[in-house]
């Protein structure tokens, strides 16, 4: 069920990131790596090379969905389409190296409540009966 | 670039700051060109290079009525306008033009003849970042900031004092768009904006413009202005995703664009007089300090803290008040860039006593890019 509510901006796939949202729809974090075996980086946003090493060797997987709290900063003035109370714009670092940007759900919105660090999971959010955005709450909550 | 080969002789802002709601960002370009080709003695004819960003260059050429043999729209933010005075030092060295303008305008307040914000869907940040619930550069720039005060120990109120210090240095410059003092209380009591970052910690949004125009050493000596060298330059980028920095504590293309900008300088810190750091937000000045090397890692709250970078400090950093308090369009780099000359020159309002060498750093979109120009009055 997409979420009627959001009124925010609503990703357009394109050939190479079409995976990573076909498997958010899914309920999956979808994510790349090189295939050279002395390279073997791990890939995001998507692309159809290794930006590492230059080669046109990928090949996509499902990460863990795990990670840690890196940063956030917590929007006192959100945007329009997204409600009146202040919310956290986060960084999380995968248990498979990249970072993302996304929102931390099923959390006070405080500096008390979001640690740095702390362990998060991926739980999506749809937002159009294609788009499922990934968001991260915490570990085991 | 080779070093001292190329000078700065004309400089100039437009002449209102602020709020000009009378004129477009086009006019403001103008008025600007108009104010530096006055400053030298030139006319637009005389012109034979183009630099700009926020418009094309053939927009400028045209407008202003120049016949260019060497353009360059070079357009990475902020800090376009130090590349473009890389860029024109590189074409003057080669023999692509003789006399390079380089201008700025921006209705940043009034929003006159200003193209829409934001990107397509489609692109990566688009996809990536946008969804989240982005407020501009306030709800992101700002993002590695708790990363960086949970590694280094840094405290809320280390990162209010750059906001004071600033203000300092603004009361001293009359064209400052705030003048009064604000204590470290003063910051962390101002309007939350996006925690950690309150409004006192966030740049002004103001109109205005900027211009230089550059010609070689040789033909600098029959100008009637104080040449301002160019000792050295450096520019990178690293991504258009603040959430795909390498490490988001600190910034490659400061980095690599200051290394490389004092390696080709062939000076050390300590001879340094003077230092622009581009201050969208009251970090910058401290990922600056630390990135070009001037102070350790992990050191640039405490030593801004300690009234190092203050008035009557041992180093002078944005005597003009910066973008926290002096103004700030959107692309503010170009009035880091005229604060130098000015220092330069010995014109500034607040001028640093014998200053021969300053350093203007710059950034473009959200440490997307870097651009530092090293300055002398040394021939």
């Amino acid at each position: 069920m997409a979420d009627d509510d959001y009124k925010g901006p609503v990703p357009v796939p394109t050939p190479e990131t079409q995976d990573f949202w076909d498997g958010a729809k899914r309920g999956e974090l979808r994510l790349q790596r090189c295939g050279e075996d002395d390279c073997d980086d791990v890939i995001f946003p998507a692309r159809s090379f290794c930006p590492g090493c230059g080669s046109r060797s990928v090949t996509n997987f499902t990460a863990s969905g795990k990670g840690k709290l890196y940063s956030y900063v917590i929007n006192h003035r959100p945007p329009p389409g997204f409600g009146p109370e202040p919310h956290a714009i986060a960084i999380v670092e995968l248990d498979e190296g990249p970072r993302m940007m996304t929102n931390i759900i099923d959390c006070e919105q405080t500096p008390e409540a979001l640690v740095l660090d702390m362990p998060v999971e991926v739980a999506f959010t749809p937002i159009t009966d294609e788009i499922s955005l990934p968001k991260f709450r915490p570990a085991g909550g | 670039m080779e070093s001292r080969s190329v000078a700065i002789v004309g400089a100039a802002e437009t002449t209102e700051l602020g709020r000009v709601p009378g004129l477009s960002k086009i006019q403001l370009h103008a008025d600007a060109a108009l104010n530096a080709l006055e400053d030298c003695g030139l006319k637009p004819s005389d012109v034979d290079g183009v630099a700009t960003a926020g418009e094309a260059p053939a927009g400028i050429a045209h407008y202003l009525g120049i016949t260019p043999t060497w353009v360059d729209g070079t357009a990475v933010g902020g800090c376009s306008f130090m590349l473009h005075v890389r860029h024109a030092a590189a074409a003057i060295n080669a023999g692509l033009c003789e006399v390079a303008l380089v201008t700025h305008g921006e209705s940043g307040r009034s929003r006159v003849g200003m193209d829409r914000f934001g990107g397509s869907p489609a692109s990566l940040a688009g996809q990536y970042e946008a969804p989240y619930g982005l407020s501009g550069p306030p709800s992101m720039f700002t993002l590695g900031v708790l990363r960086y005060m949970k590694e280094t120990g840094m405290t809320h109120e280390q990162l209010a004092s750059v906001s004071v210090v600033q203000r300092e240095w603004a009361a001293l410059n009359p064209r400052s768009t705030f003048k009064d003092p604000i204590t470290v209380d003063d910051v962390l009591n101002s309007r939350m904006i996006a925690y950690p970052f309150r409004l006192l910690q966030c740049c002004l949004v103001t109109d205005g413009g900027g211009a230089l125009i550059l010609v070689s050493k040789e033909r600098a000596r029959d100008f009637p202005t104080k040449p301002v060298y160019l000792l050295g330059t450096g520019e990178s980028v690293e991504t258009p995703m603040i959430s795909q920095m390498e490490d988001m504590t600190t910034s490659r293309a400061f980095r690599v664009a200051g290394s490389t900008a004092f390696a080709e300088a062939g000076i050390t810190h300590d001879d340094v007089d003077h230092v622009m750091i581009y201050d969208a937000f009251a970090h910058l000045p401290i990922y600056g300090l630390e990135d070009l090397g001037f102070v350790g890692r992990g050191e640039a709250g405490a030593f801004i803290e300690a009234r190092n970078t203050a008035p009557g400090g041992p180093l002078p950093v944005n005597t003009n008040g910066g973008g926290l308090s002096y103004m700030h369009s959107g692309m503010y780099g170009m009035y880091a860039l005229q604060e130098s000359v000015r220092q330069m020159r010995g014109t500034a309002p607040a001028q640093v006593p014998d200053a021969k060498i300053s350093v203007c750093h710059g950034v473009g979109g959200m440490f997307m890019a870097s651009g530092t120009i090293i300055m002398t009055n040394q021939e």
